[in-house]
């Protein structure tokens, strides 16, 4: 059984409209999946699902072997702070918290908030030396490095990140991919949204939706390598 | 963690930070002015009344007995008449509730000729005399400060003045064409004999009531006069007292019907019918009673004042609660992604709440604390304005307004905080 698995999973919104239509997939730990598709596919409310952000409206939904289909809201928000770190497309940072203060902040909600535990997290997205400062101070590569540090910090079974580049140069595109990168070759478990086929052939496995439904069968990339 | 995020917090939006302060000072201000004018206002008003007379009588016992029917006494001691021992006056001011009597005078009358034709009451009283209690305290108790309203062509009579002086109602001053300084010839009908006495006119009394017709002496001249040494036909009491409720009126009927629990609630309220209950334990062979007019109207007066001002204060509180709600609800949306970000890296809606909440406490304590001072200022305009003096300062707002302050502010919070326990995390943090 893999780190998450999903049967029969469909989610509906009103009386007809499916966002997700009978999806079954399993993702093996230590595994890098890409989710693609177009807008409207279904890969946000996917997405939600696997970041224990929603529910199922039909079907189970398993993260590390626990069924969140009929989990509450405390409880998914248990799971959530345990098991997965998030990465958004607009990094999503604190703004009145400096960037070791916005690493604490998940520590702080998961455990104990340790400072000095938070700047190593820093140095290893490269900003040891920019722990003091606030996001507007920050790059929006630096930002999403914090966010990185942020979803790293409590040792997640799963980082799942949405569009993490969506909104960066391409320069830093590339440290941030390549973190990415080096964070799957230390056995982290990665699930990406991204509608970049570049950015999505970095992971081992595709997912393409298409209106809700699995396009195709999940397949192993070909060539998976560092991008820059 | 938790406070670091607090402090940080605080630091950011300055301005709608300090809106609600100024929203949440307003309301406080004004509570605080009017709370302080409200525990002062009973005293105050109280003085003010109290301007107006007495409000207890205290006479021997034999006095208060009804011994006239249509005109012919039938009381059977007039013919020897009962007093109150001088001496035993200065004991009112150690009852349970020596605090509130304001002020008090003794009276003893006598009949004098001022002319073959003109026969005046005398009365002999304490216009401002000092008495020492035996706690040590000192205290000016007389006519003067119970009778405020009189004017006084001329002067007073002061403290120690035992000498031949007069103060004359401008009724006999007019009749006998008297003015200060003139010298007034009494002749006194003592046990058959006439003794003469004169006198000094030291001031005019213009009351507008009966007094004018009467010619006041100095207690102890009129005793010396009369034979009656220490003795005092009658004393007037002025008392802060407490609006009477239930309780009173069944104490009044009869206090030994009252259940212990009942009396001792009745004898440690200052309802006038305690405070006479007390006057009478003090002083054997009283009875002290209330002038029941002017006791009433206080108590109504000083409900309706209290009640204006409770309505006053509350509309003001629901303002600022308004206001704040107000603000609150732009800041919980402007803050929407970061209330989505903590929820989802991991905070409870407890936890997000619990971040809210305090940061709105402390704006209250704030914006309590600016209020205090503002109604401070507010409290000493409306004594000047209104009673003509300062309205004392007291502690014990201080912390109710702060109280206050941080309720107002939470309520005012309850409904921008039930958006913030509706985000969903997907809701604000995708695309």
């Amino acid at each position: 059984m893999g780190l998450i698995t999903l049967e029969n999973v469909s989610k509906i919104y009103g009386e007809d409209v499916k966002a997700l239509d009978n999806i079954s997939l399993d993702i093996k730990e230590g595994e890098w999946v890409s989710i693609m598709g177009p807008s409207g596919s279904g890969k946000s409310t996917m997405l939600n699902l696997i970041g224990c952000m929603d529910t199922p409206s039909k079907g189970v939904v398993k993260i590390d072997g626990i069924d969140i289909s009929e989990l509450d809201k405390k409880e998914l928000t248990k799971v959530r702070r345990e098991k997965i770190g998030l990465v958004f497309q607009q990094f999503h940072l604190v703004p009145y918290l400096t960037a070791v203060e916005n690493v604490m902040v998940a520590q702080y909600y998961h455990s104990m908030a340790e400072e000095e535990e938070a700047r190593k997290a820093l140095e290893r997205v490269g900003l040891g030396h920019r722990g003091n400062h606030l996001p507007k101070e920050l790059s929006g590569g630096e930002q999403q490095r914090v966010c990185i540090a942020r979803a790293l910090i409590n040792y997640p079974k799963l980082i799942l990140a949405d569009e993490p580049t969506g909104n960066l140069d391409k320069e830093n595109e590339n440290i941030v991919l390549d973190l990415f990168n080096e964070l799957h070759d230390q056995g982290h478990t990665i699930m990406m949204v991204t509608h970049d086929p570049k950015v999505g052939q970095l992971a081992e496995r595709q997912i393409n939706l298409d209106h809700g439904k699995l396009k195709d069968t999940p397949q192993i990339s070909k060539e998976r390598g560092l991008v820059s | 963690m938790f406070l670091r995020i607090i402090r940080r917090s605080l630091t950011r939006g300055l301005k709608s930070k300090l809106l609600a302060i100024v929203a949440i000072a307003f309301g406080a201000s004004l509570a605080t002015a009017m709370f302080s004018v409200s525990l002062d206002i009973g005293d105050k008003i109280n003085n003010e009344l109290k301007s107006y007379g007495s409000n207890i009588v205290v006479e021997p016992e034999s006095e208060s007995l009804p011994v006239k029917v249509n005109g012919v006494d039938f009381n059977p001691i007039t013919q020897n008449k009962d007093y109150i021992p001088e001496k035993h006056i200065p004991k009112i001011k150690m009852i349970f509730w020596r605090h509130n009597i304001v002020n008090l005078a003794p009276y003893l009358e006598a009949n004098a000729q001022l002319s073959e034709d003109q026969r005046v009451a005398v009365v002999g009283t304490w216009f401002d005399r000092k008495i020492r209690i035996p706690t040590g305290e000192k205290f000016n108790f007389g006519v003067k400060h119970l009778k405020s309203w009189w004017e006084i062509q001329g002067d007073w009579i002061k403290n120690g003045d035992n000498k031949a002086l007069a103060l004359v109602g401008r009724e006999v001053a007019e009749a006998s064409n008297l003015k200060p300084g003139d010298e007034l010839n009494l002749d006194f009908n003592i046990n058959g004999q006439t003794v003469n006495k004169k006198v000094k006119v030291k001031g005019i009394i213009d009351s507008g009531g009966k007094e004018e017709s009467k010619v006041y002496l100095p207690l102890n001249l009129l005793q010396e006069i009369t034979g009656l040494k220490d003795k005092v036909a009658k004393v007037e009491v002025s008392a802060l007292t407490t609006p009477v409720n239930d309780l009173a009126r069944r104490a009044q009927e009869n206090p030994d019907a009252l259940s212990d629990e009942e009396f001792e609630k009745w004898y440690c309220t200052a309802y006038v019918s305690s405070i006479t209950y007390q006057i009478e334990e003090v002083i054997p062979g009283v009875v002290a009673k209330e002038v029941r007019q002017i006791a009433q109207s206080e108590g109504v007066i000083l409900n309706k004042i209290k009640l204006l001002m409770f309505l006053v204060t509350l509309a003001a509180l629901i303002s600022s609660g308004l206001g704040i709600s107000s603000i609150m609800t732009t800041k919980v949306l402007e803050r929407r992604q970061e209330i989505g970000l903590l929820k989802a890296i991991g905070s409870s809606n407890l936890g997000v709440i619990a971040l809210f909440v305090t940061e709105i406490s402390l704006l209250g304590v704030l914006g309590g604390v600016l209020g205090y001072g503002l109604g401070i200022g507010f409290a000493s305009l409306i004594g000047q304005q209104v009673f003509g003096t300062a309205i004392s300062v007291k502690l014990l707002v201080m912390p109710i307004i702060l109280v206050l302050s941080i309720i107002v502010a939470l309520l005012g919070s309850i409904s921008p905080l039930r958006i913030a326990l509706k985000l969903e995390p997907a809701e604000v943090l995708h695309g």
